[in-house]
């Protein structure tokens, strides 16, 4: 059954392939996409409760046991990013029927939204060090594409910025596996983990975990994020909700395996981490207040919400997990509703600048509210999803008494809160500009994505109770490296 | 040996990151294939050049050279290729649409 593992990543893989076959069936392909995505939900759903019950599931590739083969490690952390993953996506992919043009559809599109998908999941589940490097890539082409897929000249103009940053990180990624494999001879993450604690975390495997920092601090978007704003708001609305909703969440992924498993022994890490997280949720409001183009705002609000998920890992208790847990998968739901909305305003209008829209909730209430709650949400309000990750967060916080970064963490929930109001005043409420006749329609095949993403936030608000024993799960596996090296080397191993 | 490669991986670098900073597209996409070249050699030499025998692996064999490093610059340099042949054609792609590269210099301003 622990074949099951591996599907979430091969299936897209496969379906992609496919799928570049058939080009001229648009609706096919459209089908055939979207059950894919929701197959692979349900299959992360599955493995979530199995893994609950009992306990990391692990696949070795042709039964080569680890450390010496390749492997997927299904623990509850990575099982669950893949199943919000692969649920968002499905809900993208909606908003991508009603709006992507037949142009970019036949040109690939689908194949290539899937090869990112199989990437993004490859990233959550795999066991090696290498095989993270691959499945990062997988990711990253496919990205590249997916930006440059229309050529528009600020798409191509972000698309080379876009596609330089990634190939200089992913070169300091193999600098940093060809230090680590000199220097243990071994690439199984929880093999290096066992390895770095036997010799102890001196300043040469420091200084290779710093390298780890900086590479996955460039992919997350952390302090090192002068490519996001423009990268993200070049490219077609679903593309850039995909990217807002998914990409930067493998970094923050990355880093989180890296320093809750592998490099644990050196507190000075986690005091840096701290400080970039502060800088990036400083750096972050100053952005979304100081842009008056509404998708570079929310752009920049990507670049806050890393900073308060990495926040949970300078604190790093089980409580801090689970509330960082809480809140990132919050905050890839709530970031795909946001990117599709303000990506909706820009398609009715035609413009995005905040003082150039005005009185949209009379043309289009549902766009209205939406973002609304979707503002609230993200600010954090109880009912609604942000709230308990921000709760849990700050509980963490005062336990061992990080006082700074629970006042920064917390101002910037007033910086997200005062940057989304902006456009909230300034676009959706006042005089309305659009006189009913020019209003462009609003169709209900846009509609159903946005209120989909928007019912799935208050429910895990509102639900958060059934999903506290896998954040739970999450937490304890995050806060205790052993569960996991356990799980994926048998005892004899050394 | 080792020491001299990693001289090599050196000069490599400096040359790929000289690339990069040039002004003209295809100066740094080369410094881009360059870099990579650099790293996979890195990598080789970091599992250990010559240990004097085949790679392959018998019960209690003495000498063997570890086969892993060759098998992940492979996979780096298959992937090198690919995103190198992606960002020539963006740069054609990009040239094309504005007669110059994206910002930078082109060869219409010689």
């Amino acid at each position: 059954m622990n074949n099951l593992l591996v599907l979430p990543m091969i299936l897209p893989v496969l379906v992609g392939v496919i799928l570049v076959f058939i080009k001229p069936y648009i609706r096919l392909q459209r089908l055939i996409s979207v059950l894919t995505t929701i197959a692979s939900a349900a299959i992360a759903a599955y493995c979530l409760e199995r893994i609950h019950r009992t306990g990391i599931m692990r696949l070795d590739f042709g039964d080569w046991l680890p450390p010496h083969g390749i492997l997927f490690v299904g623990d509850s952390f990575a099982v669950l990013l893949v199943l919000v993953a692969c649920v968002v996506s499905s809900i993208i992919l909606l908003y991508a029927f009603a709006t992507t043009g037949l142009e970019a559809e036949t040109m690939f599109f689908y194949p290539f939204f899937l090869f990112l998908l199989a990437g993004v999941n490859g990233s959550f589940l795999t066991g090696d060090l290498f095989n993270l490097f691959v499945c990062f890539e997988v990711m990253l082409l496919a990205s590249y594409v997916l930006l440059t897929l229309g050529g528009r000249k600020t798409q191509l103009k972000e698309g080379i910025t876009y596609v330089l940053i990634n190939v200089l990180a992913s070169w300091f990624f193999l600098l940093g596996i060809a230090y680590l494999y000199g220097a243990l001879g071994t690439l199984n993450m929880a093999h290096i983990a066992v390895r770095v604690a036997e010799v102890g975390q001196g300043p040469l495997l420091s200084l290779i975990g710093i390298i780890f920092l900086l590479v996955f601090s460039l992919k997350a978007g952390l302090l090192l994020y002068f490519w996001l704003p423009g990268s993200y708001s070049a490219p077609p609305t679903a593309v850039a909700a995909l990217f807002g909703a998914l990409l930067t969440k493998v970094g923050i992924y990355a880093l989180y395996r890296m320093f809750t498993l592998i490099f644990v022994h050196d507190p000075l890490i986690y005091k840096m981490i701290g400080v970039l997280a502060v800088v990036t949720m400083v750096g972050g409001c100053l952005g979304a207040i100081a842009y008056s183009d509404i998708r570079q705002i929310v752009s920049y609000n990507v670049i806050i919400s890393v900073g308060f998920v990495l926040t949970g890992l300078a604190i790093a208790t089980t409580t801090s997990f689970q509330g960082a847990s809480y809140y990132l998968i919050h905050d890839m739901v709530s970031k795909a509703l946001l990117f599709l909305l303000v990506g909706t305003v820009v398609y009715l209008t035609g413009r995005s600048k905040v003082n150039e829209i005005s009185g949209l909730i009379r043309n289009y209430p549902l766009v209205g509210w939406l973002f609304f709650l979707a503002m609230l949400a993200i600010a954090g309000i109880p009912p609604l999803s942000g709230f308990i990750g921000k709760v849990y967060m700050g509980l963490g916080a005062i336990e061992t008494g990080s006082y700074v970064l629970l006042a920064v963490a917390f101002l910037s929930s007033i910086g997200v809160l005062y940057s989304l109001l902006r456009i909230f005043l300034n676009s959706f409420w006042g005089e309305t500009t659009i006189s009913e006749d020019d209003q462009k329609p609003f169709k209900k095949a846009i509609g159903l994505p946005l209120v989909l993403l928007a019912v799935l936030n208050v429910g895990m608000g509102v639900g958060a109770e059934l999903l506290a024993p896998y954040i739970q799960d999450v937490a304890n596996t995050l806060a205790d490296p052993q569960q996991y090296i356990q799980a994926v080397l048998d005892e004899d191993v050394k | 040996m080792e020491t001299l490669i990693t001289l090599l991986v050196g000069v490599l670098v400096a040359v790929g990151v000289y690339l990069l900073l040039a002004k003209e597209m295809l100066r740094i996409i080369l410094g881009t294939a360059i870099l990579s070249h650099a790293i996979h050699l890195l990598i080789l030499t970091m599992g250990g050049l010559k240990k004097g025998d085949v790679p392959l692996l018998q019960e209690g064999a003495a000498q063997y050279t570890d086969a892993l490093p060759q098998a992940l610059i492979l996979t780096a340099i298959v992937i090198s290729f690919g995103v190198t042949a992606f960002l020539l054609v963006l740069s054609y792609r990009v040239y094309q649409e504005s007669g110059r590269g994206p910002g930078l210099r082109g060869p219409r301003d010689e």
